[in-house]
């Protein structure tokens, strides 16, 4: 294990190289771009996380474990690190025009965010205890600081406090439970501690290991009850980071959870699942009845993305490889969604209008029906509407959860899926069916914001009907 | 024994289920600043779908109860969800209902509709474009995916173009079937993991255990029960039918409820026939509590519309008890003709049903034009100004009393007499609607049409005009066609009736 790394070694890991790289690059390279040349920056950005999305995506470099079982690169690593760097991608479109209004667009942001993709390739990747707390903390570190980019602005400073604070407590928590782990078994590879607990008789200190753990991941995810970090931080921080936040660290989430619980403790599935199920149970129930009551779309949509991580658990409560292609097709799903809903925030918003209130949608009909429309299909796909994206996301974890024997597991989850469809349509009832008030601002017109808007958007329908690949890759990724 | 099914050169129900959606989807297009071009073109595309409607017909194989016009392909391979759809006697008469009555909706909406218009065409468009669907998907998956997606147009026409408590009566609407068919999916989810595949015919094969059928029967029971609707679950009707714009009430009353209907038929018969044996009982009471309970609320409405909606509640508990008696008369005599009959009734009631509350809507619909209130109060004496409207109307209200003659007597007739076949108990229980329909049928037009002008809007207000007669006396028409002459309709139906019927007393245990 000492040995330097070869060439062969490190051929796997060519999207994070291409990335790191050039991230370096291009902190270098805004040194010397003064304010009206940033754009430059914001572009090569997201050239280059489109480049390292494609090579991870492609398999280029080829798959295996390298550097002594530090680094995993598997099917599964390939079509969420591809995810991961599109929607970020994504996030700095949405971000351009609402940052640079506010004067908050430093180089920086471009920056932290490839950074963050980064950290969760890594964590994606992750073959050692070591390695899933190195990528979480980058992934962590550079989320913190984008949260308290506005550092001017008191709610935002208030959300970055808070997500620092509670996330460092969730990192202690989690490598708490991960020093167990490796105190029982003594290993800190992923694929040994599985075995080791497979032979082992002992499992108090594995089993409060993996509570810690889980407790750990529910954190990051933001389940309940763990979530309280969730609305204040979606709410403070201005508007693309919050819609950084809730899609693609997302899937380094779920990521960070398969890793663990399969590749680590997978022996002991039977105790974790019960344990997932319970914050499944927890999350829909909270996040949908708390969501009910809220006036702030974000704060709404926070409360909404505890509830969908309620529906993504129970792919894992279900288990087996059905359940996490299930899991995995509904955190992609649900990232996309996510992106989409707090992009209509952002093309509504505009300078000294957040249009973060649900009844800043009032009478959106009237005034544009083009967008009226795309918020119908984003809503409708968070509700769990067929033909839309998010109902069979909805489906395959009910499926996992029906095939896991938890049939009273699924019956929680549609009536939480019928309490949730009314603070959707709650959104879709201002936008058509209320008076737009006189004063309201126009939308944003920026035609690369629009046209990321209605693509996003609008794929929520398209791969609705044509999901298919997705779940096909999902499926392979898990040899399901 | 089912024959081969059918398959078609041409894409015919692909065709009417998506020439109404792309149509609606270029009404959007041409915007609601352009009214008079997206009234036509909406107009255009369904009356394309109503001619392509008629190839159903003729070239339909009466002898063949199996699916014809079979489309099957690969749709999602990874979960072996199918793009089957396919049609028989029962799916093509209500698939014609559908198309014919979405040209008459837009034709009725012509002059009152002035706000949003082309939204409002398009609106319609998607919604026929998904019923069809719905009656012709053979793939489960397929069928909820058209069965859900119906709510967001149906939700955005009451909540958008309805009346005062619209944004109640949507919201209400949207949630109530929302609920009622997840139970349905996770029902349909455990029994893709059983039979590993989402096709009808598969499913009718599955075995299943007693206690499966129970929970699956309950799950489908929840579903189209809110649909029908029936008793208790029937609440979120009257609000529905009352706030909604008038074509919204006509697709609502004439095809919508329909589906509740036909899912019965469809899935609760064919999937799970043990255990809707054995709590064909609960249906038939429910059924019973709404033709005599329901019959005597609609008796006290003061607002027409309420009144039309509760008599649809009423109405539509012989295509239940129609569909449950059946049960009853194979478990009790094994009586396969009667069973026969009572299918075949349910399924007349449907249409008949369809054509009777679509036009007492439309009635409605052209006299709130002119008035602005629904209040029965308001009106008196309607005859003396407009003869036209008095005699559509006149005759709609006898056949939703069952007038013989008119298409509202053959259906309740055929349900009571196989009721009477089971318990003469049961056929005069039901019977008693001939008394209490007759009561609160007549005693509206006592109220509206008849006596003297006691308003004197009533005095100023036109008869009804060139479009508005079309729309009723096509109406008059269906309606009168199938009082007098059912046998094309009932023979369309019957060989599908037949080969349903004899599932009935097979046992899947």
């Amino acid at each position: 294990m000492t040995t330097m790394p070869t060439a062969a070694d490190l051929l796997p890991l060519l999207p994070e190289l291409v990335l790191v790289g050039g991230a370096f690059a291009l902190l270098m390279l805004d040194l010397f771009l003064d304010e009206s040349r940033r754009i430059v920056t914001h572009v090569l950005a997201i050239a280059l996380l489109l480049v390292a999305g494609w090579l991870a995506f492609s398999g280029v470099g080829g798959q295996g474990t390298v550097l002594g079982g530090m680094f995993v690169r598997d099917a599964m690593g390939d079509v969420l690190k591809g995810g991961a760097c599109l929607l970020t991608a994504l996030a700095l479109v949405y971000a351009w025009p609402f940052l640079r209004q506010r004067g908050l667009y430093k180089g920086e942001i471009a920056v932290l965010m490839l950074f963050a993709v980064a950290g969760m390739m890594l964590l994606i990747s992750a073959g050692s205890l070591v390695m899933v707390y190195l990528g979480l903390e980058m992934l962590a570190l550079c989320s913190y600081a984008l949260v308290a980019i506005d550092r001017d602005n008191g709610l935002a400073s208030e959300a970055a406090m808070k997500y620092f604070v509670l996330g460092s407590l969730s990192s202690g928590m989690l490598l708490y439970g991960l020093s167990l782990l490796y105190g029982a078994t003594g290993t800190l590879d992923l694929a040994q501690l599985r075995s080791a607990i497979a032979a082992s008789q002992e499992t108090g200190l594995l089993l409060t290991g993996t509570v810690f753990a889980v407790a750990g991941i529910a954190f990051k995810f933001g389940a309940a009850p763990f979530h309280m970090w969730v609305p204040d931080t979606y709410q403070g921080a201005p508007t693309p980071i919050t819609l950084f936040l809730g899609s693609a660290p997302e899937l380094g989430s779920f990521a960070l959870a398969f890793r663990l619980l399969e590749s680590g403790v997978g022996p002991l599935d039977e105790r974790w699942r019960l344990l997932m199920a319970g914050l499944a149970v927890a999350s829909l129930v909270i996040g949908n009845l708390v969501a009910l009551m809220q006036t702030n779309l974000k704060r709404m949509l926070a409360y909404s993305a505890i509830s969908h991580i309620g529906f993504l658990f129970l792919g894992f409560a279900g288990g087996g490889a059905q359940g996490y292609a299930a899991a995995m097709f509904y955190v992609l799903s649900y990232a996309l969604m996510s992106a989409a809903a707090f992009g209509s925030i952002i093309v509504l918003s505009n300078q000294g209008f957040e249009a973060d209130r649900i009844d800043d949608f009032k009478g959106l009909n009237a005034r544009s029906p083009w967008l009226a429309g795309l918020v119908l299909c984003i809503m409708a796909s968070l509700a769990g509407v067929p033909p839309f994206l998010g109902f069979w996301a909805k489906l395959a974890v009910l499926r996992a959860a029906v095939q896991g024997d938890m049939l009273w597991l699924a019956i929680v989850g549609i009536v939480a899926a019928v309490i949730g469809a009314f603070y959707y349509l709650r959104v879709i009832k201002v936008m058509y069916f209320d008076e737009a008030p006189a004063d309201a601002p126009a939308p944003r017109d920026n035609r690369p914001l629009r046209i990321a808007f209605a693509v996003n958007a609008l794929a929520l329908l398209v791969l609705g009907i044509f999901w298919n690949p997705i779940m096909a890759w999902c499926q392979q990724a898990f040899g399901a | 024994m089912s024959p081969e099914p059918l398959h078609s050169s041409m894409p015919l129900l692909s065709l009417l289920v998506w020439l109404p959606i792309l149509g609606g989807a270029l009404c959007l297009l041409v915007g609601n600043s352009r009214p008079q071009a997206a009234r036509w073109l909406a107009l255009l595309v369904a009356l394309v779908a109503l001619v392509l409607s008629i190839p159903l017909f003729t070239a339909f194989d009466m002898a063949n109860p199996g699916m014809q016009f079979v489309e099957q392909h690969a749709w999602i391979p990874t979960y072996a969800i199918q793009y089957h759809l396919g049609a028989d006697g029962i799916s093509v008469a209500l698939i014609a209902l559908t198309t014919l009555t979405t040209v008459l909706v837009l034709i009725g909406a012509w002059g009152s509709v002035s706000e949003r218009v082309a939204q409002y065409y398009a609106a319609f468009l998607f919604l026929e474009g998904l019923m069809i669907g719905v009656f012709c998907a053979m793939d489960a998956m397929l069928f909820y995916v058209f069965f859900e997606g119906m709510l967001i147009p149906m939700f955005l026409i009451i909540g958008v173009w309805g009346g005062p408590r619209r944004i109640y009566a949507s919201i209400k609407f949207f949630l109530y079937t929302f609920l009622g068919s997840v139970f349905m999916l996770v029902g349909l989810v455990w029994l893709y993991l059983q039979g590993g595949s989402w096709q009808l015919a598969d499913m009718y094969a599955l075995p299943l255990s007693m206690p499966a059928q129970t929970w699956l029967f309950f799950a489908f029971l929840i579903a189209f029960a809110v649909k029908v609707p029936m008793f208790p679950v029937h609440t979120w009707l009257p609000d529905a039918h009352v706030e909604a714009p008038t074509g919204g009430s006509v697709i609502l009353a004439a095809i919508m409820l329909k589906i509740g209907g036909y899912g019965f038929l469809r899935f609760s018969l064919p999937i799970v026939p043990d255990a809707s044996q054995a709590y064909a009982w609960v249906v038939i009471a429910l059924s019973l509590i709404a033709v005599v309970y329901i019959g005597l609320v609609a008796l006290v409405q003061d607002d027409m519309k309420k009144l039309i909606a509760y008599s649809s509640i009423s109405h539509m508990g012989f295509v239940t008890l129609g569909t449950f008696i059946a049960f009853a008369l194979v478990r009790d005599f094994g009586n396969l003709d009667a069973a026969r009959l009572g299918l075949q009734g349910a399924m007349v009631q449907m249409i008949s049903h369809g054509f009777v509350s679509g036009a007492m809507f439309s009635c409605v619909g052209v006299v709130y034009d002119r008035m602005h209130t629904r209040m029965i109060k308001d009106y008196g004496g309607v005859a003396n100004v407009m003869p036209w409207f008095a005699f559509f109307m006149v005759l709609f209200a006898m056949a939703n009393s069952g007038l013989p003659g008119t298409s509202g007597f053959v259906g309740e007739f055929m349900v009571i007499l196989a009721s009477f076949q089971d318990h003469p108990l049961l056929a005069f229980t039901a019977a008693t609607t001939l008394i209490t329909g007759a009561a609160y049928t007549l005693w509206l037009t006592k109220r509206v049409i008849w006596g003297d002008i006691t308003n004197p809007h009533v005095a100023e207000m036109q008869d009804i005009d060139f479009r508005e007669w079309i729309v009723l006396g096509v109406f008059a028409a269906g309606v009168l066609l199938i009082g007098l002459w059912p046998k094309p309709l009932t023979d369309l139906m019957e060989p599908s009736i037949a080969q349903l019927a004899s599932q009935l007393a097979a046992t899947k245990l």
